[in-house]
């Protein structure tokens, strides 16, 4: 098999005494779709915070494309084309739509303090090309109708949507998403799982935190389960349907 | 006449130097969502810079070095800058609260520095500073409606600044920055580091007025570095508009008004018992102001605009 687009080898994120995540390793492969499941507090989450450099692993290690990017910053991360969408939709409440997604880009020379005065040609021109990009991935997730509307006024599931749009303008080759359709209606949701398969055969690489296993069986392969911090299962999703471990772990987790 | 008019002239040369401070104090707080709580360490940076620089060999007194007017006063901007890039280096981990308290620590040391350092004047001051080209004017009105005229020239092109600074992708970084740190650095931006820039540059543009007013008065001691110059600068903001710099230099002047107003009205119609008080009453309005303008009207009188970046605001 080709070389893991991500790979992650022991880790370990402790929170004081409690254990969130122990001891998982992971291989991503390019191209993917991978379904990441699991109960309530399985350290879903705290695995995308530890992949992406907001927190860093008590012990283990974190490479991507071959490259070791264990601790790296989350800035730098999205700059080697890691994208990430947040559980909890965090827009910037008082900017307008179209001002979230044109932030994204990365290395804009108006960014400088002294961009605006000095650079004030290259940046028109930037500026003009970002906001011909930002409009088309608003329309590409259907939230163009919206681009002048405040970030923090549009419905949960279109932040979500715009979160989707902001790391798109980043141009990432793996994409985290954290609970996508999680309060999201359904015709939204297939919008969602439209884009992400667009996307998908465009060459991208996704990592889906999702509940709704509907949405896992049909769409993502392969399906890996955490449960109490630990990998319990990692296969295709029809041998997840049947797989007792994990049937355990969610019924167990549910029941208490 | 005469006298109304030289009043007038005074009023809106420091209403103009005070609107330069809350320009300054707009970008970090009203832009950036940094709570400076120190702000007259800056401004007094500046000004103490200023005169130090700029002023003329004194006895037992650091500096006296005489440098032309501009070039002092630019001096003073770098003093305040370096200042400002210290205190940043070591507070601006600190998130909204905790960065107030420590910036107001700082403010009180750096009060308590001027006035213990004999130095730099101690309890005095620093006094006998020589105001540029005060030669080529005749009057006293005639040179303070030129000086009025530079310290416009100055908030307009402080102002200026900053409007095209603000809808720029700087502009637009800052206020995501505000919005979401998290968010922000999750798509690749680094927001120490722009905070880091935010709170240096709205700094050094409050040195700059420092430096204007101690220009103005010829004069700077550790009486116009008490933490109510904060206070008024924070007043002047909150009624104008967090965010709008329109707002920022509108509250200022209303609120340097309504303080003088409040100061005067105090000294003609108080009792005598109560005029020994007048300072303390001030300091309790302004606080009222503050609270008031919270819970009536947080936004401010000139609310900050949803769009602000130049091209996202473009015609499609
Ligand atoms: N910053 C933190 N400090 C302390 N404990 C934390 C922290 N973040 C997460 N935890 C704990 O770690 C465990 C795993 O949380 P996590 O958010 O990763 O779960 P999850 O699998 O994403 O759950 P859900 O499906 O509910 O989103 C939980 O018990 C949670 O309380
Ligand atoms: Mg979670």
């Amino acid at each position: 098999m080709a070389e893991p687009i991500l790979s992650i080898r022991n880790v370990t994120r402790d929170f004081g005494e409690f254990r969130a995540v122990d001891d998982v390793s992971i291989d991503i492969q390019t191209g993917t779709i991978t379904g990441l499941i699991g109960p309530n507090g399985a350290g879903k989450t705290t695995l995308f915070n530890v992949l992406t450099g907001m927190l860093p692993p008590t012990s283990g290690t974190v490479h991507l494309d071959g490259q070791d990017v264990t601790r790296f910053r989350p800035d730098a991360l999205f700059a080697m084309g890691l994208g990430r969408t947040f559980q909890i939709p965090r827009p910037f409440a008082k900017m307008s739509v179209l001002e979230n997604v044109m932030l994204a880009p990365l290395a804009q020379s108006g960014e400088r303090l002294w961009g605006p005065f000095f650079q004030s040609g290259k940046m028109r021109d930037q500026e003009a090309a970002i906001r011909r990009r930002a409009m088309e991935v608003l329309d590409f997730v259907t939230l163009a109708p919206l681009a002048d509307n405040a970030a923090g006024q549009i419905s949960g599931g279109q932040m979500k949507l715009l979160e989707l749009a902001r790391i798109l303008m980043g141009d990432p080759k793996l994409i985290l998403l954290d609970e996508p359709a999680a309060g999201v209606n359904p015709t939204l949701t297939k919008t969602l799982i439209e884009k992400i398969e667009e996307l998908n055969r465009d060459g991208k690489t996704f990592v889906i935190i999702e509940h709704d296993m509907d949405f896992v069986m049909q769409h993502c392969d392969p399906v890996i389960a955490l449960a109490e911090g630990r990998k319990v299962f990692e296969g295709r999703a029809e041998e997840a349907q049947s797989n007792t471990v994990l049937l355990d772990a969610y019924l167990g987790a549910q029941v208490e | 006449m005469i006298g109304v008019l030289s009043y007038l002239i005074f009023f809106a040369t420091v209403a103009s130097i005070l609107s330069i401070a809350v320009l300054g104090l707009n970008l970090q707080w009203g832009n950036t969502g940094l709570f400076n709580g120190g702000v007259v360490a800056f401004f007094g940076a500046g000004a103490y810079g200023t005169l130090i620089l700029g002023g003329i060999p004194q006895d037992g007194l650091i500096g006296g070095f005489q440098l032309p007017y501009l070039i002092a006063l630019f001096g003073g901007m770098v003093i305040a800058g370096i200042v400002a890039w210290v205190v940043g280096l070591l507070t601006l981990r600190l998130r909204h609260d905790y960065l107030a308290i420590a910036t107001f620590g700082v403010a009180v040391a750096f009060e308590n520095l001027v006035r213990n350092a004999a130095i730099l004047g101690g309890a005095q001051g620093i006094r006998g500073f020589e105001r540029p080209l005060r030669d080529l004017f005749e009057s006293a009105l005639a040179y303070n409606a030129a000086f009025f005229v530079f310290v416009l020239t100055l908030l307009i092109l402080t102002y200026l600044f900053l409007e095209r600074l603000i809808a720029s992708p700087f502009g637009r970084l800052l206020r995501a920055i505000r919005e979401d740190e998290t968010a922000a650095q999750s798509l690749g931006k680094s927001p120490s580091r722009v905070r880091l820039t935010a709170f240096i540059a709205g700094s050094v543009i409050m040195g700059l007025a420092g430096g204007l007013y101690a220009t103005f008065y010829a004069f700077i001691s550790p009486q116009d570095v008490l933490p109510i110059l904060t206070f008024q600068i924070w007043a002047m903001l909150i009624v104008g508009g967090a965010g709008n710099n329109k707002g920022a230099v509108m509250g200022t002047f209303l609120i340097w008004a309504a303080w003088t107003a409040s100061g005067w009205a105090l000294s003609r119609f108080a009792p005598l018992e109560v005029q020994l008080y007048t300072g303390s009453i001030q300091f309790v309005l302004i606080g009222f102001v503050i609270v008031g303008m919270l819970m009536w009207r947080p936004q401010g009188l000139f609310p900050e605009k949803l769009v602000v970046s130049q091209s996202a605001a473009a015609k499609r």
